[in-house]
């Protein structure tokens, strides 16, 4: 039995060759976010959070950093490849389609890169 | 370019409130996307020093924003427990009709509960932000 439409066969034109990828990684994110966000949600809950020193030497201790650069990375990939999927069912004209999903990968892009920056320069300013 | 696979559109079919769950999924993975603006507003000020991170505690905990943060807490906990529900269809687990709507109503029940517990821990006993 084939799973290809009458059109399809027709148009010849085969699958886009690139959904599995695109999905895969869509789901390895949100594998790795089951974890870090709870973790996450947890610290939030027991930080005393208008305290600033409590939370700078929150996020400099230990392995919190490590996560927290896991996290925000994890957090912004799977809301990349989430949005993109939204643009592209919904924005149908080719050149708009084209600038959003260029304007969602920068607008994650510099997300990524103003988190990261942020809890590392906390992490290296060393422990008040 | 690549003319990538597309999610079937809704407006073909009769309604069902697992409809109204998947669309609420979408929904609030994009509203949480901007989510992310505020998280890194919070991180580059905690790293701007004191005197900033203050401003944005006092921003962070006004009344309006709480509005906004609860509502993205709100968008996680569903987002999350049907993620959950998602991932399990992925493997090929509960995709019978009956075991589908079983697992919405589940979820649902699941994320209003972690939303309330969450909620009242973060806003209520010692008022969080302020």
């Amino acid at each position: 039995m084939s799973l290809r439409s009458p059109l399809g066969v027709v148009l010849g034109r085969g699958s886009a060759g690139e959904g599995v990828a695109h999905w895969w990684a869509q789901r390895l994110g949100a594998l790795a976010l089951v974890p870090l966000s709870v973790w996450f949600l947890v610290a939030l809950v027991r930080l005393p959070l208008a305290d600033y020193a409590a939370v700078t030497i929150w996020i400099a201790s230990g392995w919190n950093l490590v996560w927290l650069v896991l996290l925000l990375g994890m957090m912004c990939w799977h809301s990349r490849l989430g949005i993109q999927v939204v643009i592209e069912d919904y924005v149908h004209s080719p050149a708009l389609k084209q600038a959003a999903l260029l304007l969602n990968s920068a607008a994650h892009a510099v997300l990524v890169a103003a988190g990261a920056y942020a809890l590392l320069r906390i992490a290296l300013r060393g422990v008040p | 370019m690549h003319e990538r696979p597309l999610s079937p559109h809704l407006s073909i079919y009769r309604f069902m409130y697992t409809m109204a769950l998947s669309i609420l999924h979408r929904i609030t993975g994009v509203w949480m996307a901007f989510g992310l603006c505020a998280l890194v507003y919070w991180l580059m000020s905690a790293a701007a020093g004191e005197a900033q991170y203050g401003r944005a505690t006092v921003l962070l905990g006004s009344a309006p924003a709480r509005i906004v943060l609860l509502l993205w807490l709100a968008a996680f906990c569903y987002h999350f427990a049907n993620g959950l529900r998602h991932l399990a269809w992925d493997a090929g687990l509960g995709l019978e009709r009956r075991a589908a709507r079983l697992s919405g109503r589940i979820v649902l029940a699941l994320a209003l509960l972690a939303f309330l517990g969450t909620a009242y821990l973060l806003f209520c006993p010692r008022a969080g932000f302020a």
